[in-house]
């Protein structure tokens, strides 16, 4: 199980709704889940409405952060992080208004 | 209605008398309290903190506590100076400290008045705009007598009524690539309190090239971002966002609506990050953000990356200089422009629209027809033309029967055998003439859009609509 989050106005490409607790399944013979291979998954599963505004090519879209258990996934090693049982993904789009 | 506007022009006559009365009274007054302080000042002061003239002054020298402090200080900031952790020296180096706040509007009214208050040597204001109505419910430095003024003066009055000690700078005019050096050069931090992209971009890009700490702050609907750029050898706002967002993706408060308070406490906490950096207290936030969300009660802050080594502006193997600063083109790098005017698109071909007054006669004349409106529900419901159906944009495909239903309807119950015309309405005309050009496409070749939506028809036609 795996705790997401989308805000800063992604929220509204998955129904409006910030949190989602989700089970993804591992591919046969591959020992960990990585966000390469959750993007994917939400990509199909929970985003219902311009794709575009979430993914670029097989990353996140520019003006997008990722946090994983709240820590910039830069850090972390962006698409070939590995995620553990209930770690915490966030999806974030950097806001502009004032 | 003749005798109305004669009522409405005897009201206003009084009025008038009665402000012209209120100035004399508040004139009076406010000799009486000069002359108050005079008598105050003769027979010393109560606050005892002035000298009173009745015994020398003990410290010999005008401020001679060997910190600079003035007694005048001492007592003002004197919550301050209690802080174990802030204290003299804290507060001696807010008073040497200069900042500059771009934008006075929902992040830039908290953080001026914080600044101007906790005694900021001196405070720049940026911001080309004037004062509005709707922005009363958040930008909360302005007050409603400035309405129509600009928001530099507006903000600069509040700050000084607050700390009249301090020195206030009024940089009318938008912040440019061509004039950010000359502005930003002046001061040692510098706050983001703007509302688009590209000045974020500019601002951030500035700083790095200048040397400046940039403490940045933004906010939209319910939620609020804050970090600090540029500062001890963390990132700049380019090593998190090389590449800019697609432009659709930049919500706007005056498209997406903001909660007055959000932008206030974001506003508030980008105070506090410019006070530790001036007074040299504490850690400022640095290579972290912060990220609240105002419905759920929740802020974290979240660990980002560093400086990056690949940054086109602050990396290792950067070029970026001065000039190039100048002669970078923000605007086309964000495909957003600086000082965000509505957009007007012009989709249609003149025969397929038709003015908001052209639009009222034909309804006068009881001309048979059905009008979509396709702004969102919640819009909708803040005000809405007589007789239209509500649509919204992103649903049309979907509801195209209830368009040709209605037109049905109204056929038969006209008679007319001309068909019933179909006319499309939203907030300022960009998206019913892209609905319009969707109903063309689907068959609907008479639909037709109303120009400038409900925003042109209340400017135009129908003073009594409301605006939001
Ligand atoms: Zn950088």
């Amino acid at each position: 199980m795996l705790f997401l989050q989308c805000s800063g106005g992604l929220e509204l490409l998955c129904d409006s709704v910030k949190i989602h607790k989700v089970n993804v399944e591992q591919q046969k013979g591959v020992e960990k889940l990585t966000m390469k291979d959750l993007l994917t998954w939400v990509r199909t599963n929970l985003i219902k409405e311009r794709p575009e505004m979430f993914m670029k090519g097989d990353t996140v879209r520019p003006g997008v952060l990722v946090l994983v258990n709240d820590c910039d996934w830069e850090l972390s090693g962006l698409l070939n992080t590995t995620l553990e049982e209930n770690d915490v993904v966030v999806f974030i789009s950097t806001l502009h208004g004032g | 209605m003749e005798s109305n506007s004669r009522d409405a022009s005897a009201i206003l006559r009084e009025i008038e008398a009665l402000k012209a009365t209120r100035n004399e009274i508040d004139s009076k007054i406010s000799a009486l309290e000069a002359q108050l302080r005079e008598i105050k000042l003769q027979n010393g002061n109560d606050n005892g903190v002035l000298n009173n003239g009745s015994c020398p002054p003990i410290s010999g020298l005008d401020s001679g506590f060997g910190h600079g402090l003035t007694p005048q200080m001492i007592y003002r900031y004197s919550r301050h100076l209690l802080l174990p952790s802030f204290g003299v020296q804290g507060q001696s180096n807010l008073l040497k400290s200069s900042i500059l706040v771009v934008g006075a509007g929902g992040l830039g009214s908290p953080a001026l008045l914080y600044l101007a208050a906790c005694g900021v040597g001196r405070l720049g204001i940026v911001d080309h705009d004037v004062v509005e109505l709707n922005n009363m419910h958040r930008q909360i430095i302005h007050t409603e007598e400035y309405i129509g003024q600009p928001k530099v003066k507006s903000a600069a009055a509040a700050c000084l009524s607050i700390n009249s000690t301090i020195k206030i700078v009024e940089h009318k005019e938008a912040l440019l690539a061509s004039n950010a050096l000359e502005i930003l050069s002046q001061y040692d931090i510098v706050v983001d309190a703007t509302d688009n992209a590209p000045s974020r971009y500019m601002i951030s890009d500035c700083c790095v090239v200048l040397g400046k700490p940039l403490v940045s702050g933004a906010a939209v609907g319910l939620e609020g971002q804050l970090t600090v750029y540029n500062y001890n050898g963390g990132p700049c706002y380019r090593c998190l966002f090389p590449t800019p967002p697609p432009s659709t993706a930049c919500q706007r408060c005056s498209d997406s609506g903001v909660l007055g308070v959000v932008p206030g406490v974001i506003g508030c906490l980008q105070a506090l990050e410019a006070i530790k950096i001036a007074s040299a207290i504490g850690e400022p936030l640095s290579r972290r953000m912060l990220l609240f969300d105002a419905l759920s009660g929740r802020m974290r802050i979240v660990k980002i990356r560093g400086r990056s080594l690949q940054c086109e502006v602050c990396g290792e193997n950067t070029t970026f200089s001065k000039q190039q600063f100048q002669e970078f083109d923000y605007e086309k790098f964000t495909q957003t422009p600086l000082s965000p005017a509505p957009l007007k698109l012009n989709l249609l071909q003149a025969d397929s629209r038709i003015s908001g007054k052209e639009f009222k006669e034909r309804i006068d004349n009881e001309e048979a027809h059905v009008l979509v409106d396709v702004r969102p529900e919640h819009h909708f419901k803040i005000v809405s033309l007589p007789r239209s159906l509500n649509i919204p944009l992103p649903s049309l495909e979907a509801r195209l029967a209830e368009i040709s239903s209605a037109l049905e309807k109204k056929e038969d119950e006209t008679n007319s055998g001309s068909g019933a015309q179909l006319y499309v309405v939203c907030r300022r005309g960009n998206d019913s003439q892209r609905a319009v050009q969707y109903l063309h496409k689907m068959g609907f070749t008479s639909a037709k859009d109303i120009i400038g939506g409900i925003e042109g028809c209340a400017r135009d036609v129908d003073p009594n609509l409301p605006m939001y």
